[in-house]
């Protein structure tokens, strides 16, 4: 065995005056840091196997645990940065492929936070939410233009099927493989009690999660994987997924180690072999194309559910959004390059596609010059991490919003970024059950619950604010943003005016 | 049974007809392309006489639908149970994905026959196509059947380009002397066994029947099996960040 180059990322620091040899650390890592050693009687630590995921931290008793990122490093400098070294060295031990989940942690712009909300001040009343109702409902589908009348001349109010949210924020596709059981239930509870939908992703629906079917969302990706008339027709609306955020334009690969009894009976394929999505969906190599799977999907159901077509942002969105919007789909749901994932290729992730912001304000102008922007909605996602975020998306021209890392982070995610070891220890990105039994569903769905409740309050707040009571009036007010710190390109990308101005 | 004479009929109120239609046996004449044709169906036999349009018998489970005449692309997409007859060749994608059920096609199929085809229990997919197959039969094959007959190839390999590229799982059986020459490093080939000869066997019991071929001198001719060389093509590719 040649040298090992790496030195471990973090080092586990336990302060031996408060430890008091419990060893309630070593049963709750996963990774097995921890370890008691019975000659010394004290626990000791593998700092090459922490992943700095704060499950022992958060359980000591003591609090005599912390993970500190180590300051040993390389010499300085700016171009050859330790990471780069440490994943050179990675691929020249093993030479594969960089394999990294969650979103992208590089430091590229964040325009939400280059976007800041107006307010009311004397010349418009500002609303306060508390004294006066403030409508958030969402209605996602096509809206005719046309009114439409009947040989009598009576009007046809029959409409498109809608999905009806109480609040413009669902729960974006994770499937079931990437997490948990319980993770997936926690959703779903959720979805149900807030009046909105989770996304069953594209591993199927679990025979258990059916009863929720009203708030579900259920998705058709390039696998297939579970994907039969009595699925269709389970959920509320389908998804097309043709892209993700994370990883536009490649497929997906769930590691036959991790398909166990469950996820085989879910995705209806072989226990421990490989469960590959192709790149594309190889019926679909154009606009025409998607048009027949969206009405194939349209047939299965006999027209009662809305059709969701999800594409990654990338350079050409508008165009590509255009020819979504006249491919028979209802919803089109865009994924930012900082979109999460279960694991992707590290290259890609970090280094593909365009941020949600700017997709988002081209798609929506574009569709609005081509006279379509009514023939779909729009739902967005790919790092929406606060209701200020959701404001500025909704005022940019978001019908709602999808979220997924926020969800997963109420769960009590700590963003490790190591999902696709299988072994977190939070229970949500892993299979192993004594892991998966740590995230208690009804708990979890709490605090969904409360994060949405509160993300909801913040954006009637600022709604009012706005001196604006309906979400309605919001969508596509780019009036309501101003850019701070933006150049006059990124401004007119966004459609917005500079702060000041 | 119900005849519905289709003619020039748009596809949507064709495929309203056949949903509400409470006959288990419909019959539709003069068929010139509709497409969605029996999508998601499953409790109703249909015979189509003339061109059946793109996605027929998408999401198939349970019917039995039979063409007689030729089928456009994307036959059985995503086909869940059930049986689909071609009396003639369809156009591409034929299969996509499927998971159960049978497709029958007398002479050709087109390009990406069989693509992601996969299994579960006692789902077995099973694609047999007459003739010849176009390229990218199979790709991402991952459970199921496909057999290829080359009745027309005299010996040659019945398949295009790119046969079986990404396979994890099923099998391809082509009836024919020489082997595809650029079968893609996830494929392994081989003489098919008298096991194999025995499934290939069952397989063409009523495929034979249906469209009238000898065969016991289909048997007698040399059949080679494509499988995959792991379950798990892709296991050594990454390396964690």
């Amino acid at each position: 065995m040649g040298i090992n180059y790496l030195y471990p990322d973090f080092e586990v620091h336990r302060d031996r005056e408060k430890c008091i040899t419990c060893r309630v650390c070593e049963r709750q890592c996963a990774n097995e840091v921890h370890s008691y050693d019975a000659e010394s009687n004290r626990m000791v630590s593998d700092d090459t196997k922490c992943v700095n995921c704060h499950r022992c931290v958060s359980l000591c008793p003591t609090h005599a645990l912390k993970i500190v990122k180590t300051n040993h490093g390389f010499k300085d400098n700016a171009n050859w940065k330790g990471d780069v070294i440490q994943d050179i060295y990675r691929q020249a031990d093993s030479g594969g492929v960089l394999l990294a989940s969650m979103g992208t942690p590089k430091d590229y712009p964040v325009y939400w936070d280059k976007m800041l909300i107006n307010a009311s001040q004397v010349t418009n009343p500002s609303i306060d939410p508390l004294r006066e109702p403030m409508e958030t409902k969402t209605f996602l589908g096509q809206k005719s233009s046309k009114i439409r009348r009947d040989e009598n001349g009576k009007l046809i109010t029959k409409t498109d099927p809608q999905l009806a949210l109480n609040i413009p924020i669902m729960f974006s596709a994770m499937s079931y493989g990437s997490i948990s059981y319980n993770a997936h239930k926690s959703l779903a509870l959720a979805a149900q009690k807030l009046g909105i939908f989770y996304n069953t992703g594209e591993g199927g629906l679990h025979e258990d999660f059916y009863q929720y079917g009203k708030n579900t969302i259920v998705q058709v990706a390039s696998g297939r994987f579970g994907v039969h008339p009595e699925y269709l027709n389970a959920g509320a609306a389908i998804e097309i997924k043709m892209g993700q955020g994370a990883k536009p334009g490649i497929g997906g690969h769930l590691p036959g180690s991790k398909i166990g009894e469950d996820i085989s009976k879910t995705r209806m394929i072989p226990e421990h072999a490989d469960a590959i999505s192709p790149a594309p969906h190889h019926d679909i190599y154009s606009i025409e194309d998607l048009r027949q799977l969206v009405y194939t999907l349209k047939e299965a159901t006999a027209y009662t559910k809305p059709i969701i077509v999800k594409v990654a942002a990338v350079h050409n969105i508008s165009a590509i959004a255009s020819g979504i919007a006249r491919s028979g789909a209802d919803i089109i749901a865009i994924d930012g390059f900082r979109g999460g994932t279960g694991a992707a290729p590290a290259r890609t992730r970090d280094n593909v596609g365009i941020p949600i912001e700017l997709a988002l304000a081209s798609v929506d102008t574009r569709l609005r010059q081509e006279g379509i922007r009514n023939n779909v909605s729009l739902v967005v996602g790919g790092s929406i991490r606060s209701s200020a975020d959701v404001i500025k998306a909704i005022a940019l021209g978001a019908d709602a919003i999808y979220i997924a890392t926020s969800a997963l982070l109420a769960l009590g995610c700590h963003l490790c970024r190591t999902c696709q070891s299988g072994k977190c220890n939070w229970g949500i990105a892993t299979q192993r059950p004594e892991l998966v039994k740590r995230l208690n569903p009804e708990v979890g769905s709490e605090r969904l619950v409360n994060l949405i409740t509160a993300w909801n309050h913040e954006i009637k707040e600022m709604m009012g604010g706005m001196g604006i009571n309906s979400i309605e009036a919001l969508r596509g007010n780019r009036l309501m943003l101003r850019g701070i710190g933006l150049n006059e390109t990124e401004l007119q990308i966004l459609g917005i005016a500079h702060a000041g101005q | 049974m119900t005849t519905i004479d289709v003619g020039l009929k748009p596809f949507d109120e064709l495929n309203r007809e056949i949903r509400a239609c409470t006959d288990d046996t419909l019959v539709l004449n003069d068929v010139n392309g509709q497409r969605y044709i029996g999508c998601a169906l499953s409790n109703k036999n249909i015979t189509i006489n003339g061109t059946s349009g793109n996605a027929m018998g998408a999401y198939l489970d349970g019917c039995t639908i039979t063409v007689n005449g030729n089928a456009q692309d994307a036959t059985g997409d995503t086909m869940n149970d059930g049986m689909i007859i071609i009396h003639g060749s369809c156009g591409d994608a034929a299969g996509y994905s499927m998971r159960g059920g049978k497709i029958f096609i007398r002479d050709s199929a087109g390009y990406r026959s069989g693509i992601h085809m996969k299994a579960y229990e006692e789902k077995q997919p099973l694609i047999i196509i007459g003739d010849r197959a176009g390229s990218f039969l199979g790709e991402y094959l991952a459970g199921g059947t496909i057999i290829v007959l080359g009745l027309h190839q005299e010996g040659k390999a019945p398949v295009g380009y790119f046969c079986g590229t990404g396979m994890h799982g099923g099998k391809i059986y082509l009836r024919c002397d020489t082997l595809p020459s650029d079968l893609p490093q996830q494929v392994s080939s081989s003489d098919a066994t008298q096991e194999d000869m025995q499934e290939i066997s069952a397989h063409l019991e009523s495929y034979c029947a249906i469209f009238d071929l000898d065969k016991e001198a289909l048997l007698a001719s040399h059949f080679y099996v494509l499988r995959p060389n792991s379950s798990t093509p892709y296991k050594m590719l990454y390396t964690n960040v």
